[in-house]
């Protein structure tokens, strides 16, 4: 993590920089929050510890589509169909190939990859809404096709597919649940940090440059076709290493669990994280598993109208989602110190 | 040390007092957690949003029926405290939820919860922590498994049962019949076809002279029910869900195919499936259920119903009482709630399996009169009886006996 703030922090003299250090967190503020994200499964119940890793999982998951949309400005509501393909991957290696879970990540990333820079591909000649409904078939597709009959064999038709839970290796003293978490933790940070170090390389400039004008990026050199295919690939892989990781803590996958709805879902997570703003996304994911279970609290028979006043309430509020409040957090810090 | 002995001692002398409070051995008194002296915590989840949402009112009922059993003093003094969630159909929420309930809310089992890919999430995990499942909302075979499974349990007749039943009456009425089946190709569609083999037995390839599946992505299936009348058979197995089989029975009757047409318990509604389909080309139809029909005058007058109808006027007035999950939501709680009598004080995860797998000819009178509940521990199904029932003019008709089947997963 610090290695990557450091590197961030070098980006200063760049005079584009705004928009890179806009994208990530301070240094104190990522230490104090990995501190957090290490020491609270040691005082959490393993239910705790459960949702905490769906958290970080769905968070990587919204943190890929912030790249697509945030980094390189191409919408997408098919991040469930690459975020199934991931899961279906992983728990059909562990489950009929009996491979270690850890080999299966990357596997569900590469195979991620090439499906979403395929897609990619005629998503070059659309763009905004028209992508988006491009996307959204994608999406809509994804559970039929898992229930293809010449795949049944793999992946259990709509039965789905039972993962085993790892356990923690070498005799460590800790259970599945806080295992897994850990592991989680420790890929979603390498990804994070790689993500931090992508947008602020050669290649991250061509995504915003794409994003903030097409033509002037062309004209400046970049190759505008290849970039947009690697955002959407860079993107789908890490949404099926999140897939993977679902997979493996949910211990179950069916054509079921990965509708459109999730789409919609991570969708909802980033815009509520702050578009473009990468700490967001763990904020979004959270926006998505913890306010409709407390919508149901309030009212069961209306739980969707609660959730929707508090998204509207959200969205009205602060529009540019948990990054506007850290700003705000941020010159209210200021402030108190120079008074 | 010595805090530690304290306590031991404690607990000795609070068990000492237990015995002597206890005269007897049999009600000592035995709580996994999620029971006390006072309150039993029972775990539920089910569809409130998302796509199969019509089926929360199941467990609307429920929550309704446990409300007038604490009313009425709760089961041997202890109040029911019914915990239910929301899980929009989605299998990856039906964990978190599950989760939730054993881990955080403590309950003592989970009841009812609805939907084959739900409960397959699940399906692991209960039987992991040894917390029951019990009488899961879903007619798969697959959960009568007491073998590899002994912490969950179904309720309602599976799927293959119904088409053994099927199987049956062939067998005995029609022997030379020549059967086209229409199935939809999922785990509900292939579950009514193994069953009608299965009931056929040897005589199952000669029998079944076509089989046509469908998907439901598919505008319509008459292709299927063309291609199935070129065969010349004359036994139709209609394995569709409501809106299909709407179709079906519109188009078996428009090409002017006569077979003797068998229609899925699933789609047996009049008002979503035969009244669409048009009463008078479901004429004849043959179905099988196991519950009475709110709507069928025939129980107008029964004591059963007449109190199925008080509950739902004074503690589900905004309940519909004609949608079938009612009376489903009705039905199921009155069973566990005769599971809970039998255990008495002995409330652990154990205790409940037992006694939900000891239950014998037990009757709810919202079942058709001679369908009666039978478990033990080699049969988790605790309803495997249906009647058949025939389309006439605008209401279906029971006939012949109550047949049994009962099938393992």
């Amino acid at each position: 993590m610090s290695a990557a703030e450091e590197v961030v922090a070098e980006g200063n003299e760049a005079v584009e920089a705004v928009p890179k250090r806009a994208m990530t967190l301070g240094t104190g503020t990522s230490l104090v929050v990995l501190l957090l994200l290490i020491a609270v499964p040691l005082f959490a119940k393993n239910f705790v510890i459960f949702q905490l890793t769906q958290l970080l999982y769905l968070g990587l998951a919204v943190l890929a589509l912030n790249i697509l949309t945030g980094g390189s400005g191409q919408f997408s509501l098919g991040q469930s169909a690459f975020y199934g393909i991931g899961a279906y991957v992983t728990a059909v290696m562990m489950e009929q190939f009996n491979i270690p879970y850890f080999l299966c990540l990357p596997v569900a990333a590469v195979v991620c990859f090439g499906a979403g820079f395929l897609f990619g591909q005629p998503a070059l000649r659309l763009s905004g809404v028209y992508l988006a409904l491009a996307t959204f078939a994608l999406a809509t597709a994804m559970p039929q096709l898992l229930k293809l009959n010449f795949l049944e064999h793999w992946t259990g038709g709509v039965q789905g597919l039972v993962v085993t839970k790892p356990d923690a290796p070498f005799g460590l003293p800790m259970g599945q649940d806080m295992w897994l978490y850990y592991f989680t933790l420790v890929v979603v940070l390498a990804i994070y940090i790689f993500s931090v170090n992508l947008l602020r390389s050669r290649s991250g400039r061509a995504f915003m440059a794409i994003r903030d004008n097409e033509i002037a990026a062309s004209a400046m050199g970049v190759n505008v076709a290849l970039y947009k295919t690697l955002a959407f690939g860079v993107s789908a892989g890490i949404t099926g290493v999140a897939g993977g990781l679902s997979a493996i803590a949910v211990q179950f996958v069916a054509p079921d669990s990965f509708t459109i709805t999730l789409a919609i879902q991570l969708f909802l997570g980033m815009v509520v994280g702050g578009v473009g703003w990468l700490p967001g996304s763990i904020v979004g994911a959270a926006f998505i598993i913890f306010v409709p279970n407390i919508a149901e609290g309030i009212s069961k028979g209306l739980s969707g109208a609660v959730f929707g006043v508090l998204l509207f309430l959200v969205i009205y509020l602060v529009p540019h989602g948990a990054r506007q409040v850290a700003i705000l957090g941020q010159q209210l810090v200021g402030k108190l110190r120079k008074n | 040390m010595p805090a530690v002995t304290g306590k031991l001692a404690a607990a000795s002398l609070a068990l000492a007092l237990i015995a002597v409070a206890t005269s007897t051995a049999s009600a000592q008194k035995k709580y996994d957690t999620g029971a006390t002296d006072t309150e039993i915590k029972v775990g539920n989840i089910m569809p409130y949003s998302g796509p199969a949402s019509a089926y929360g009112i199941i467990g609307r009922t429920e929550a309704a029926y446990f409300k007038k059993i604490n009313e009425e003093g709760g089961i041997n003094g202890r109040k029911i405290n019914y915990i239910s969630y929301d899980d929009a159909y989605s299998p990856p929420k039906t964990v978190e939820q599950a989760r939730k309930l054993v881990e955080s809310d403590e309950v003592l089992f989970i009841f009812n919860s609805l939907g084959t890919p739900p409960n397959s999430a699940i399906h692991k995990y209960m039987n992991s922590k040894k917390v029951p499942q019990l009488f899961v909302a879903t007619g798969a075979t697959k959960w009568n498994d007491p073998q590899n499974f002994p912490w969950t349990m179904g309720w309602q007749p599976n799927y293959q049962s119904e088409t053994q039943i099927y199987a049956k009456w062939l067998l005995k009425n029609k022997p030379d019949a020549k059967i086209a089946v229409l199935y939809q190709n999922d785990d509900y569609g292939k579950d009514y076809v193994k069953g009608l083999k299965d009931g056929l037995g040897a005589k199952a390839a000669s029998m079944i002279v076509a089989e046509e599946s469908y998907e439901t992505s598919e505008p319509t299936i008459d292709n299927h029910i063309v291609k199935l009348k070129s065969t010349g058979a004359d036994v139709f197995m209609n394995i569709t869900t409501p809106k299909f089989a709407a179709q079906a029975i519109k188009k078996v009757a428009e090409i002017g195919w006569k077979p003797l047409h068998f229609l899925n318990n699933v789609s047996a509604s009049v008002g979503s499936v035969m009244k669409p389909a048009g009463f008078e080309n479901g004429q004849d139809v043959i179905s099988a259920d196991y519950l009475k029909d709110v709507s069928d005058p025939e129980w107008a007058n029964d004591a059963g119903m007449k109190d199925f109808l008080a509950f739902m006027g004074k503690y589900f007035p905004e309940g519909d009482k004609l949608d079938k999950g009612t009376i489903v939501g009705y039905a199921v709680a009155q069973t566990l709630v005769q599971v809970l009598k039998q255990c008495g004080d002995d409330l652990t995860h154990e205790n409940i399996m037992k006694q939900a797998a000891s239950l014998k000819d037990f009757r709810t009178e919202a079942l058709l009169p001679g369908v009666k509940i039978n478990t033990s521990p080699t049969d988790f199904a605790p309803i495997s009886q249906l009647q058949l029932e025939k389309f006439k003019g605008e209401k279906w008709e029971l006939f012949g006996d109550v047949i049994s089947a009962d099938v393992g997963g």
